[in-house]
């Protein structure tokens, strides 16, 4: 899925424009504790969080992952734009729980680290 | 674009770099592993070797802000591997036995609301370097020396 079509299904808004929207995300990790998130090895990944802090969009960036949603409603801060746009990694925030929107995701084919 | 096997540099040729941990920064905590993970990926350095080598240094880094007083990084690239060495004048790590257990943490609570502190970052990077060695001693700091071959 495009970044774009990630952001349509969670009723998302997008905070950054420098991110590669071209990109076919396939998989994706939910997670607050960002130990957890660099147990993850999937290529073109997107993080849901509930965690807003700069040290997410690092996490990201260690990881190689192309996009972060935070849930519940929660919004990054402007230094995490700016930090993120440099960084290529988009960000948006939706409403809904991190369950939910990883179900939604499911649902589309996005899948996890699997076995 | 270099592959798995290749040396990125010439023989006897050696790109050292030194960083600056700040304490207590979060905004910046990441910086040098960001810069040498750059660095990695313009010399063609193999993405799987890019990521474990990030990841372990990014450990380290992130130790150094939380528990020790922000510190240094001095990194050394050959051709066939890049070391690491992360050091702080922190506290020292009193039960190195314990720390490297997963979920042993001492980080407190403002350090887990960061998303860290859950007690995986040694064992993290245990897993990711080819070679990790910590030197610590309490009350005067610890050294934490990575290794990571590029084939």
């Amino acid at each position: 899925m495009k970044i774009s079509e990630i952001a349509t299904v969670l009723n998302a808004e997008l905070y950054t424009t420098n991110h590669d929207a071209e990109t076919d995300i396939m998989s994706a990790c939910s997670a607050d504790l960002m130990s957890d998130v660099m147990a993850y090895s999937k290529e073109n990944a997107l993080l849901l969080t509930g965690l807003v802090n700069p040290q997410v969009i690092r996490t990201a960036e260690m990881m190689e992952m192309k996009a972060i949603v935070f849930v519940r409603g929660k919004k990054p801060q402007q230094a995490m734009i700016e930090l993120a746009e440099e960084k290529r990694i988009a960000l948006m925030s939706t409403e809904y729980p991190l369950f939910e929107a990883s179900g939604r995701l499911y649902q589309c084919g996005i899948r996890g680290h699997g076995f | 674009m270099r592959y798995p096997g290749a040396w990125v540099l010439d023989m006897g040729q050696v790109i050292i770099r030194d960083y600056d941990i700040p304490a207590d920064d979060f905004l910046a905590a990441g910086e040098a592993s960001s810069a040498v993970r750059k660095l990695l990926s313009q010399l063609g350095v193999a993405p799987d070797r890019i990521k474990r080598t990030a990841i372990a240094m990014y450990e380290a880094e992130i130790n150094a802000v939380i528990h020790g007083h922000g510190g240094k990084a001095h990194v050394e690239i050959s051709g066939d591997r890049i070391t690491i060495v992360i050091s702080d004048e922190g506290p020292g790590i009193e039960d190195l036995e314990l720390a490297m257990q997963e979920g042993y943490s001492t980080a407190p609570d403002s350090i887990r609301e960061m998303g860290f502190g859950a007690g995986m970052g040694l064992p993290n990077m245990k897993k990711h370097a080819d070679e990790l060695v910590i030197n610590t001693e309490k009350g005067k700091g610890t050294v934490v020396t990575i290794t990571v071959y590029f084939k």
